[in-house]
Order: structure tokens, then C-alpha cells, then sequence
């Protein structure tokens, strides 16, 4: 199959213990693409990003060269924020990257300033993730000895600081304008859109947000050029694509897999990727891309894992998780914990998402343990509805971000494919899986 | 002009709801359709503040633009069509309220919002007419106070973040904030840091559920039970627009109106809970008459009888010199005409002054070109000479401060000690006490270096000289008295050496008292007659009218107290004023008391001041009676009567006119509106202003004096903004009335449009020029060893309304003597410290507190705190006093 074949654009390290370290960095080739990036012009990296065709990697998967075009020209200081508050549940590719390969990411990220013409980045790193400060803190000094950073980088007179911010344990700084408004010092909140970060982002100057993984392809794409990336994949999903696979699977973890090559079936099933369900059971459902994505059913098990393919038959790829849940798998309580999730870490900005959000766990988790209505589907249904008018994927928006009309997804897809198992909690008075 | 450039539209065109309209390009749908007359629901967006579009409840359709954008986040575009009322749009305002509602205790008989409720009222008209939500609500402690005024009740709050954004953006008071997250989120004081805005009432104004109550109004009225009138407020000078309600005759409530050139819709604490001291006990109700030590109540006549016995007694031995009138700046614009006519039309003394020596010389207020609100807050510099204006002009800060954070406005601060104004300002020269006019010289000279002056040094006088511009052209002069330990002519003076370098400055004053303006403008001070002319240039003009007028200039307040200490006057008539607590010196002031052989007191409560008197006379206060009062800006408005008077009290011009009368005189109205219209007709500066004029609805947010006549108004917005802010009025929940017209006024003939009164002889108005202050000793040197004292006003005070105001009472902070670090070091000190403070007068103990606003050499000591302070100290026969600082051990 194919998608065998492809480079390993991200994990390419991984296989050394000391995958973390500047020796091992520099052994494989490290910080020449940064090399190769300082020695052309700018613009030229940009359009090599573009050809490219890579998207975003954090969930909305929009076209990252696009997004680096939008910074409106002559205006400095801007900036480059990335994204690693890495926090949807089952979601762990970037907190692997971040802590195994942290100089891949800052090379990464001082080849997207020096594209963009930023001379300071901020590394938005979730707070949580211990190890992958300590390391990142290590790194960037090491970066900084090495000549990767700071004044003057490589002797090609591009000067780039990045500023190391821990988060404080918000799933919502994760959306980007809450991150700019965290990253300023203040409650972490979404902002209204226009301005977009890109016209008005940190500290009101314009600025990218970029996600982890996204920046982790910057030195395979200056080095082997924007084409060999796009020649990977298919369509408007090119490249790789590193997938967090979770739930009954033999093999869980962490999967770098040429995008719209193979389908769930081969992540699932392939000996080298996802090894079979466990116990030899069914797949009964999945989630395609990350706690806020609708649910599929096996019926959907041979949809190619493309980001435009996904979509279309109603879900996304958006953070790259991918969870496996098996015959044995109760549906109300899935729902019910995913929503609990969202319940938690809604900011509360927003009327429907702050109210909804908690009503919602409310009623699932009434009905799960034992004391639900058989009306409380139309209305879980329809409380869905008011958050997300239409229930249907991408969300109907009634919120600043798109964190309260995702809420609906589980639950919505749930009580479609799963009516008659919700009808039983609500006759039985209890869950049929407990 | 380019052909392109004339056709261009500056306005674009919209459809709501089928209505096609125009509206100004960067408008937000939810103002656009409003104005035309179509009301979409909400919670979180006020027109005052800056949209944040999270309560959902404006959620529209716009053809072309996917989901529902929120009307207050969404600026028009031209062509946009935009649907309120579909029925996506029904079940999305169905959906927002059901959800609002699912943890709101709906406890609404018990709620101070119950009937005026945003909550409610968007319910019954836009929302799901039952709720489906059969678990258990979100449960908080209720309610929690978090502050002396506001009480909380996070189970009620919908989250909409007015109170939290008004705490942050308007009043620049961050104390409350969200905490927690989702249906969890909360307002929250931070520890320990109670909410102690001047501001917090505003927020229980704006606050669309019950969440937050304001103590002193918390279970005292329903919302059916109120009747309102539309007043000003008039605490202080900035005369901001009031609704004034009341409950069974008692005033309950004062909730801030928006005046677009004013107060947009907001109050300060003061003014808004100020109304307690007129409903408190210990009003004066009945004429007191001094028997032997006892002032025993007298009737009406008996009190009139003794006041004019002892006014004609001492005019008759000593001449009308010897009488002397102090206060009369806390009452109408007819309250002050008609005791300025008393005193120089009848008696014929000119020494009268309605100011304490606490704040400027009439000339320079009344002579100086003037500047309004909306002036300062567009000027392209602002120089600050005056007091802190957070302490005594609250809501002309926050109208400041929102011109410098939101509007870029330069501001160059000028005064003794750092101000609430300083963080605001791009630059602030602290100069030595008393040495103001050197640097106004320093800084209009235009030299180059710039010399040290006053203590400030040169590079920041020359930095703020840039500022400013070399020419001073669009500069507007806020200017006031920075301090009453050091003359008010030397701010004076200053003030004229800055109008004549900068020939186009103009300048605000900023004056506290209630209607300091409107006592000036009718000519409550020495040298000047009603409508801002000199007692000399509007001699012939007035003595038509009045019959006899001053021979002499007379003394002002300094003047006064002086010679009445030395029993060169022998009779002071007290209006309202309170010299033991008020004028800066109190020794002398209660020399003054005693050196006066007869005085009347003119009063609402006994003070200090007017249990020394020998007729006490009981006067209504604000909200018992009616009439005009005119703000900082010259702004002329309408005061009203909300609740009667207690005992026997009556009005200060009725007062005037009755001892007129007894006095052989006679003023020649009987009511307030015959007040109005001698002043419409006489008073210079106010000819034309009938009661007509004022109640016209283009004048609703009042007239600036110097009245122009018809024709547009001078510097005042065109009439299609004030219809939009008016038009923005009725959406609130407590719309703002038109101006409503004094049925006494209506009856008045007012003077035929032909009768042109702008004839010959009317004399010109007075203009301030160098010089005119009087002369100003120049402070003594400074002694190495000495400190000299700096003393501003707090707005919490020991003043009568503060005093008499349950919720306000206690909120007087202590007396501390602060001083410069560097000073405190040098003798040892530290915070906390007391020591012994001598100046030529008397020695206290006190404590010390370090601050760095304080300039070296400095120390600072508010005015009027409870116990002795800075009025102790004051030497007032001195430029400046200085004091002696000594640890106590």
C-alpha cells in the first residue's frame, strides 16, 4: 500500500532515544533547512510553503501559506504564535513532537518568521506538559548557543527571538485568539473576528497562528522543496499527516501516515499501524478527528483519511485524534464524557456554549445514570440545535468560537446511530453496559 | 474635487426587517435599526461601551453571511439585508433565553429588578414561554456585598460582563472581574479588594438582572411604586443629566440619564447616593431664632422678623459694608439670582462671594474664554492646572480619561501632587506650592533651553511645552484650584499669562460646588452683576431695575472672613455656607464667626457654621424644589422637584424674597419661573434664554451661557446626533424623558421676540486678562528644614451630603500625611509613623504615609476629612504654609 512508502516528514527522529537532543538534531540534519531558508529570499519561502499546499494541522486545516499571505505588508512588529496548547482529549501528536523533537519545531518556527518577516515568536506550550518544557527550555537555549537563534542567525543577519509562555490549563486557549488574549496576560476568552489575528493579533499587531505540527514541516519542505510535499497526498491533502489513534485498538499511538493514501480501515486494522480492534470485536464507532468532530459509524470505515473527503461525508480530520470504540462501547456514556469535557472547559463567554454546554451533561448524564425521559432525546436534540442551528457539520455558528457549536457533535451523531441503545437506558432506568 | 470624490455617499444604505434606510458607515446594526424605530433584543451591548457580542441575544440573519452574526458586533455595509424576525432567528433568541434562564433563580418577587428587569422584559416580548430545564440550578452564596454600596447575586447574573467592562473600560477601576469557567463563571472581587469604584453604582444602573443592588436602595421601593422627574444632579459642577425617584414623598433613587455632551448616562457615588442627606433626620425644619445659648425654634416671622432687625441694625450703624453674604453655589440659578439681588440691589453690599476661598476669582472663571466637555475631550492638547479631578469632578474624569485612552488626547497635568489623572496624562509637572505662574511662564516663553521654573525642571517644562504646541492652538486649559493651602490667584494669574501666550487657548473650569457657575454667572461674588458683567460696566444697566447698587467693590471670601475676625463686618449672612469646615483657614474662620456680631444662616442641617448664628433659616434642598442650575461649561438646565419639603422649609429665592420685603425691598417675583424670566431679560450673558428656549426639545441636554440666540448652538452637537442618542434612550430600560416643562414656567409671558434685548446699554461681559487676579505675594523661600503643604479634596468627605448619607458616611477615609520617600527618610520615617505636625498655627499628630506623587519638599494632607486636618494648618494670610514635620517620640 502506499501510504508504506511515504517519508517520514515528523518522526523521522524518533526512532533514537536521544531524539531531544542538539547532537542527535545536528546528526540528522538539523537546522539545515534553516540554513537553506536564511540563505533565500523570504518571499520565496513563502511560496514554497504555498506550492506546498500544506494546511494547518491544529483543526481547522486551513492552507498555511494562505494564512501567512493574509499579515498585511509594512506593518512591524508582528508576530508568530504557535499553538502548542495541545488539548482535546486523545489528541498527542504535537505533546510527542514538542518533547522528542523540540528542535525540530524551532527550526520550524524560525523558518516561518524568517518567511514572514517576524523577529519574535511565542510558544504557546500547555501547561501540563512538564517534560516538554523542560526540554523545550533546553533546546532553545541550546539553539541559541548554536547560532540558530537570536541575533544574526547563521550569519545571515535575521534576527529571531522566541519567548517560551507556559499555559495555565485551558482547553479554550487552544482556540487562537483565547491563546493571544492568554498569551497577553489576560482571562483566556475568544475575541471577535474581524479583526482576525492576522490584521489584529498579539498585543493588536499582526500576527500567525500557527499550530505545532504545522511548523514541524518547515525544513523538509525548504529542503526538498514545496512540490515533493505536494506530491504527496492527493487533492487539497497533501503530505503527511500525524495521527493520534486511540480507543480498541491493539496498537495505540501516535501514527505518521501519507494523507488521503490509506483509510480508517488500513489505520485501524494495518499490523504496522492500529493492529485490529482489540478482542478481535467490531468497530461500532469513531471518532474521525478529535472530540468535537461527529461521530462515524463502520460504514464509514473505507473513507479515505483525507481532509476534504472527511468532511464531505460529514465529519472532520481537525486535530488528527482518532478514537476507536468497540461493540462493547457504551454510547450514552461516550457522549455523556465527551460533553462533560466541553462542559468544563467552556469559557462561559458566550450564552449558549457557558449554559448549553452544562445542560446538555446534565440530561446525559441523568439518562445514563437511569433517570431519563424518553423526550429528553428531542430534547437533547433540540438544545443541540440551539447551539448549532441545522446540526449538521461544519456547525451552524451561534457563538464567538467554535467550541459551543461542536459541543452538539457527539451527541447529535449518537442518538442517530444509537437511538434504540438511548431508549434502553431510559427503560431499563440504568445503563445496559454497567 | 474630483467628480468621484462629490458623488461619493458617506452614508450607506441598509434594509432591516424590510425598512431601507441610511446609516453612518462603522454603525452597528443593533444602533442603525434601533434608530429607525426597530429594537432588536439584548443583553451584553450597551451604546456606551465597546460591543463584545457574547450574550448571543441580537442574533440576526444577514443575507449572504453564514450562521447567525450578533447585530452588536456587525457594522453596516451597503446593500446589507438584515432579518430580525425570521424564524431562524426566533428559535435562536427562543434558544438564548431558554438558556439564560436555566440557572437564573427566577426569584423575581423578591428582586429590586423585578418590573424594570431587562431579563423579564425580553422574556415576555422575545422569549420560549416555558422552559424545558427539569435539573438542578447552579447554586452561590446570595448575596455577597463587594463593597460598602454594591451588593452581589452571582445566582441572578446572566454573564453579560456590562459591569465588569464598565469597571475596566469606562471607569478604569479593574476591582471585579470573571472567574471560573463555563456555567461556573462568576463575578468576583479579587481578595481582599472590595469593589471601591467611585463609580460602582453605575453598575448596578447598567447591570440588566438583579444581580447587583445598590445597598442603599436594596428593598426600598418597587419599580410601579416610582415617580420620576428628569433633574441634574447637583453635587458637583459637571451637572450631570438625573432621573430622581421617589417612593411615598422619600427620594430613593437617582439613576444617571445620558446626556450626550454631559454624563453619558453615568454618575459618580456621591452624586448618585447623595440624595440620603435629604431624607436624613436631622434636616433643619423650622426656623431657629438664638435665645441667650440656645437656638429655639421660631415661626416664620419671628425668624424673618430678627434676621431683618439685625441686617438693618448693622447697615444703619456701620453701613452695608459691614454685611457680608458667604455661599449660595449649592442652590439654583434663582436661588442665586435672588440673593444676589437682595444683597446689592437692597442692601447694596458688594461683599459677597459664593465660593469659600476655596476656588478661583470670579473674574478669571467668568472672564476667561470658555471651553465645554466636548471640547476638552476633542482638543488636540489638554492642560490640566486644577484639582484631582477623580476626587471632585468625578464624571468629568471619566469623560477625560475616556478622550485619552479612547479618543488619544494629549493631556499635560500641572499641580502640586500627582492626581487619579496622572496615569492618564502624557506628562505631569509637580511644582513647588504656590509657584504656578512661574511655570505658565516658564512654559509659554518658548525658550530655548527651557529653564527650571517652580520647581519643575526645564526638560520637562520644554518636553511639555511640545506638547502643547508653540502656539497653544486647540489647547483647552482645565482649570481649577489644585490645592486651598496655596492663594487661588496665583492659579489665577497663571492661568491669565497662559490665555494671553496662547491667544486661542480656552479654558474649563473646574470648580466643585453644585452650582458654583450658576452663583457666579448671577453674581454671588464681588465686583461682578448677574449675566457676567462688572459691578462698574453693568452699573447703569442694572441700577434701571434694581434701584440702588454697591457704591464700592466689596470683599471676597478671604476678605470677608478677615475683616469679620477683625469686626470690620459686622453681620454675615451664612447661604448654605460652612466656613469652619470649608474655608481653608479654621482659625479664622472661627474668628470670623465670632467676630461678627450678627449672623443668619441660611441652612439645610446645623454645621459647625450655623449653630454659631443667631437665625438660622431652613432651606430646601436638592429635589425639593425647582429651577435651573448651570454646570462647569456654562450649560444651563433644569433642575426639578420630586418629593416636598419637610416642616416648614422653603426655598432659598422665597427666603431672599421675604426678607426683602422685611428689609423694605422688593425683588419683584413671586415664583421661580418670574425668577427666570427677570434673568432671561436682564442678566447679560443669559438675555434670550427664556424658559421657552430651555424647554425646547433640540435643548434638552441644556443651553451654554453665554446665550447666542437662535441658530445653531455653539459648540454643541448637531441635532442628528442628539436625535440618535435620544433615539438610543429608548431602548434602554429606563428611558430618558424629554426635558419636561415646569407647568410654573409655562405660565410666564416670556419677552416678545421684538423686543430686541441685545438693544443699547447692555453692558459687554467680562473679559480676565494678566493682572486682573489682584496682586499675589510671591511664596517665601523655601526653608531646608520645612515642608510645604499641599491640600486637595477626597470626594468622600466631611461635608454635608457625604456626612449625612448612611451608605456614604463611612467611606471618608482617615486623614494621612503623605510625603515623598526621600523626605520621609531623611527624617527617619516610614509608613505608619505618626508625628507632630506645627505650621504658624497649630500643631497635630498624624500619620505618615510614603508616595511618590508627592514632588520633594511637598506633603500632602486632604482637605474636610473627619477630625482636625488640613484646615487647622492652614495659615490662610499666607501664600503658602509650611510646616515642621518631628517624630512624636
Amino acid at each position: 500500500m502506499a501510504f508504506r512508502d511515504a517519508p517520514d516528514i515528523l518522526t523521522s527522529r524518533l526512532r533514537y532515544e536521544d531524539s531531544h537532543t542538539l547532537e542527535r538534531f545536528l546528526a540528522t540534519g538539523g537546522y539545515d533547512g534553516l540554513r537553506a531558508a536564511v540563505a533565500r529570499p523570504a518571499d520565496e519561502i513563502v511560496e514554497e510553503v504555498k506550492t506546498s499546499g500544506l494546511r494547518g494541522r491544529g483543526g481547522a486545516g486551513f492552507a498555511t501559506g494562505q494564512k501567512w499571505s493574509f499579515l498585511p505588508a509594512d506593518v512591524f512588529p508582528r508576530y508568530l504564535v504557535v499553538n502548542g496548547d495541545e488539548g482535546e482529549p486523545a489528541t498527542f501528536k504535537d505533546h510527542m513532537l514538542i518533547e522528542r523533537d523540540p528542535h525540530q519545531l524551532i527550526e520550524g518556527i524560525a523558518i516561518a518568521s524568517y518567511a514572514i518577516k517576524c523577529t519574535k515568536a511565542f510558544l504557546y506550550l500547555r501547561g501540563e506538559f512538564a517534560l516538554g518544557h523542560e526540554r523545550m527550555s533546553r533546546a532553545l537555549r541550546e539553539a541559541y548557543t548554536h547560532g540558530a537563534l537570536g541575533r544574526n542567525v547563521f550569519g545571515s543577519g535575521f534576527d529571531i527571538d522566541i519567548v517560551l509562555h507556559p499555559g495555565a490549563g485551558a482547553y479554550i486557549c487552544g482556540e487562537e485568539t483565547a491563546l493571544l488574549s492568554s498569551l497577553e496576560g489576560f482571562r483566556g476568552e475568544p475575541r471577535i473576528r474581524p479583526p482576525f489575528p492576522a490584521v489584529k493579533g498579539l498585543y493588536q499587531k499582526p500576527t500567525v497562528v500557527n499550530n505545532v505540527e504545522t511548523l514541524a514541516n518547515m525544513a523538509w519542505i525548504v529542503l526538498n522543496g514545496g512540490a515533493a510535499y505536494a506530491a504527496l497526498g492527493q487533492g487539497r491533502s497533501t503530505g503527511t499527516r500525524l495521527l493520534s489513534l486511540s480507543g480498541h485498538v491493539n496498537r495505540p499511538g501516535n501514527y505518521e501516515v501519507e494523507l488521503a493514501k490509506s483509510t480508517f480501515r488500513d489505520l485501524f486494522y494495518d499490523p504496522a499501524l492500529g493492529g485490529g480492534i482489540k478482542g478481535g470485536r467490531e468497530v461500532k464507532a469513531f471518532i474521525p478527528g478529535g472530540a468535537s468532530a461527529p461521530w462515524f459509524g463502520p460504514d464509514q470505515l473505507d473513507c479515505p483519511l483525507d481532509l476534504d473527503e472527511v468532511q464531505q461525508r460529514g465529519s472532520m480530520m481537525g486535530s488528527g485524534s482518532v478514537v476507536v470504540m468497540d461493540e462493547t462501547t457504551c454510547p450514552v456514556r461516550a457522549a455523556w464524557r465527551i460533553t462533560k469535557f466541553f462542559a468544563h472547559e467552556s469559557c462561559g463567554k458566550c450564552t449558549p456554549c457557558r449554559e448549553g454546554s452544562g445542560w446538555l451533561e446534565k440530561v446525559l448524564r441523568r439518562i445514563e445514570l437511569g433517570a431519563g425521559r424518553e423526550e429528553d432525546l428531542d430534547l437533547l436534540l433540540d438544545v443541540c440545535d440551539n447551539l448549532a442551528p441545522g446540526l449538521s457539520w461544519p456547525p451552524g455558528q451561534t457563538t464567538i468560537c467554535v467550541l459551543g457549536p461542536s459541543i452538539p457533535s457527539p451527541i447529535y451523531t449518537s442518538i442517530r446511530m444509537f437511538r434504540d441503545e438511548y431508549l434502553t437506558h431510559v427503560k431499563e432506568g440504568g445503563c445496559p453496559f454497567s | 474635487m474630483t467628480e468621484q470624490t462629490e458623488t461619493k455617499k458617506d452614508t450607506v444604505t441598509v434594509t432591516v426587517d424590510g425598512k431601507t434606510f441610511e446609516a453612518a458607515p462603522g454603525e452597528l446594526v443593533i444602533a442603525a435599526a434601533e434608530r429607525h424605530g426597530i429594537y432588536i433584543p439584548r443583553f451584553c451591548w450597551h451604546p456606551r461601551m465597546k460591543p463584545v457580542g457574547m450574550c448571543r441575544m441580537c442574533l440576526v440573519e444577514i443575507e449572504g453571511v453564514r450562521g447567525l452574526p450578533p447585530a452588536c458586533t456587525t457594522p453596516v455595509a451597503e446593500g446589507m439585508v438584515v432579518d430580525t424576525r425570521t424564524p431562524v432567528v426566533k428559535k435562536a433568541q427562543d434558544g438564548v433565553l431558554e438558556f439564560l434562564l436555566i440557572n437564573h433563580p427566577l426569584d423575581c418577587p423578591v428582586c429590586d429588578r423585578g418590573g424594570e428587569c431587562p431579563l423579564q422584559d425580553q422574556t415576555f416580548s422575545f422569549g420560549p414561554g416555558e422552559s424545558r430545564f427539569v435539573e438542578e440550578k447552579r447554586h452561590f452564596e446570595k448575596p455577597i456585598a463587594i463593597s460598602e454600596l454594591v451588593a452581589l447575586d452571582r445566582e441572578r447574573c446572566i454573564q453579560c460582563a456590562r459591569c465588569t467592562r464598565f469597571a475596566d473600560e469606562v471607569a478604569g477601576d479593574p476591582l471585579i472581574s470573571f472567574v471560573d469557567r463555563g456555567d461556573h463563571t462568576q463575578v468576583l472581587t479579587f481578595p481582599d479588594d472590595p469593589f471601591t469604584s467611585y463609580f460602582s453604582g453605575n453598575t448596578v444602573q447598567i447591570c440588566p438582572v438583579g444581580a447587583l443592588t445598590a445597598s442603599p436602595y436594596r428593598f426600598k421601593a418597587r419599580p410601579w411604586d416610582l415617580d420620576q422627574v428628569e433633574s441634574t444632579c447637583s453635587t458637583c459642577a459637571v451637572g450631570c443629566r438625573v432621573n430622581l425617584q421617589s417612593s411615598q414623598n422619600d427620594l430613593v433613587r437617582m439613576l444617571g440619564v445620558d446626556s450626550e455632551p454631559v454624563n453619558h448616562s453615568w454618575l459618580c457615588d456621591k452624586g448618585r447616593f447623595g440624595y440620603q442627606a435629604v431624607e436624613h433626620d436631622g434636616r433643619v425644619t423650622h426656623p431657629l431664632v438664638r435665645k441667650g445659648d440656645e437656638l429655639i425654634e421660631a415661626s416664620w416671622s419671628e425668624a424673618y422678623a430678627a434676621a431683618a432687625k439685625g441686617l438693618a441694625d448693622v447697615r444703619d450703624l456701620h453701613g452695608a459694608g459691614a454685611i457680608a453674604f458667604l455661599g449660595g453655589a449649592r442652590g439654583t440659578n434663582e436661588d442665586a439670582y435672588a440673593w444676589a439681588k437682595l444683597a446689592k440691589g437692597v442692601l447694596a453690599t458688594d461683599s459677597v462671594d459664593c465660593q469659600l476661598d476655596d476656588g478661583l476669582p470670579a473674574a478669571a472663571v467668568l472672564g476667561l474664554p470658555r471651553a465645554t466637555i466636548d471640547d476638552a475631550c476633542r482638543a488636540k492638547a489638554v492642560l490640566l492646572l486644577g484639582p484631582d479631578l477623580k476626587e471632585e469632578l468625578p464624571v468629568l474624569y471619566l469623560r477625560l480619561r475616556e478622550a485619552v485612552v479612547d479618543g488619544g488626547v494629549a493631556v499635560v497635568e500641572l499641580g502640586p501632587q500627582s492626581t487619579g489623572m496622572t496615569r492618564h496624562a502624557k506628562t505631569t509637572l509637580l511644582y513647588r506650592p504656590g509657584e504656578a505662574v512661574e511655570v505658565a511662564r516658564a512654559l509659554t516663553s518658548g525658550r530655548d533651553p527651557m529653564p527650571d521654573a517652580g520647581g519643575v525642571r526645564g526638560e520637562e517644562l520644554a518636553a511639555a511645552a511640545g506638547i502643547l504646541g508653540r502656539a497653544g492652538e486647540g489647547v483647552v486649559v482645565v482649570l481649577g484650584r489644585p490645592s486651598v493651602a496655596e492663594s487661588g490667584r496665583t492659579v489665577a494669574e497663571a492661568a491669565a499669562v497662559i490665555a494671553a501666550a496662547w491667544p486661542q487657548a480656552r479654558f474649563l473650569p473646574a470648580l466643585r460646588r453644585g452650582n458654583v457657575m450658576g452663583a457666579l454667572d448671577m453674581g454671588l461674588a464681588p465686583g461682578v452683576l448677574p449675566g457676567r458683567v462688572g459691578l462698574d460696566a453693568g452699573r447703569e444697566w442694572f441700577s434701571q431695575e434694581w434701584g440702588v447698587l454697591p457704591e464700592e467693590p466689596g470683599l471676597d471670601a478671604a476678605g470677608i472672613v478677615g475683616a469679620a475676625a477683625e469686626g470690620r463686618v459686622q453681620a454675615l449672612v451664612l447661604l448654605g455656607a460652612d466656613p469652619i469646615n470649608d474655608f481653608p483657614d479654621r482659625t479664622l474662620a472661627r474668628r470670623a464667626l465670632a467676630g461678627a456680631g450678627f449672623v443668619v444662616a441660611v441652612d439645610t442641617f446645623l454645621t459647625d457654621s450655623s449653630r454659631e448664628a443667631d437665625v438660622v433659616l431652613p432651606a430646601a434642598m436638592y429635589g425639593e424644589k425647582a429651577g435651573t442650575t448651570t454646570n462647569i461649561e456654562g450649560r444651563v438646565t433644569r433642575v426639578n422637584q420630586k418629593v416636598t419639603a419637610p416642616g416648614t422649609v422653603r426655598s432659598d429665592w422665597i427666603i431672599a424674597a421675604e426678607l426683602a420685603q422685611r428689609l423694605g425691598g422688593d425683588l419683584g417675583f413671586d415664583s421661580t419661573a418670574a425668577v427666570w424670566a427677570e434673568i432671561a431679560r436682564l442678566a447679560p450673558s443669559h438675555v434670550g434664554l427664556t424658559a421657552d428656549v430651555l424647554g425646547r426639545r433640540e435643548n434638552r441636554d441644556g443651553v451654554v451661557a453665554p446665550y447666542e440666540g437662535e441658530g445653531p448652538p455653539r459648540h454643541e452637537a448637531p441635532v442628528e446626533q442628539i436625535e440618535a442618542a435620544a433615539a438610543v434612550h429608548q431602548g434602554e430600560t429606563l428611558p430618558s424623558e424629554a426635558v419636561a416643562g415646569a407647568p410654573e414656567h409655562a405660565a410666564v409671558d416670556e419677552p416678545s421676540d421684538d423686543d430686541d434685548p441685545a438693544g443699547a446699554g447692555r453692558p459687554p461681559l467680562l473679559t480676565f486678562a494678566v493682572g486682573d487676579a489682584g496682586s499675589t505675594a510671591a511664596p517665601p523661600a523655601v526653608d531646608a528644614y520645612a515642608l510645604r503643604l499641599v491640600a486637595g479634596r477626597r470626594l468622600y468627605d466631611n461635608g454635608v451630603t457625604v456626612r449625612h448619607s448612611a451608605h456614604l458616611a463611612g467611606l471618608a477615609p482617615s486623614p494621612r500625611l503623605r510625603a515623598n520617600p526621600y523626605d520621609l527618610d531623611r527624617l527617619g520615617l516610614g509608613t505608619g509613623d505618626r508625628v507632630r505636625v506645627t505650621s504658624s498655627r497649630t500643631t497635630l499628630t498624624l500619620e505618615v504615609a510614603a508616595d511618590t506623587g508627592i514632588p520633594r519638599g511637598s506633603v500632602a494632607l486632604p482637605f474636610n476629612l473627619p477630625g482636625e486636618g488640613a484646615a487647622d494648618l492652614i495659615d490662610g494670610t499666607q501664600p503658602v504654609t509650611d510646616l515642621r514635620v518631628e517624630t512624636t517620640n
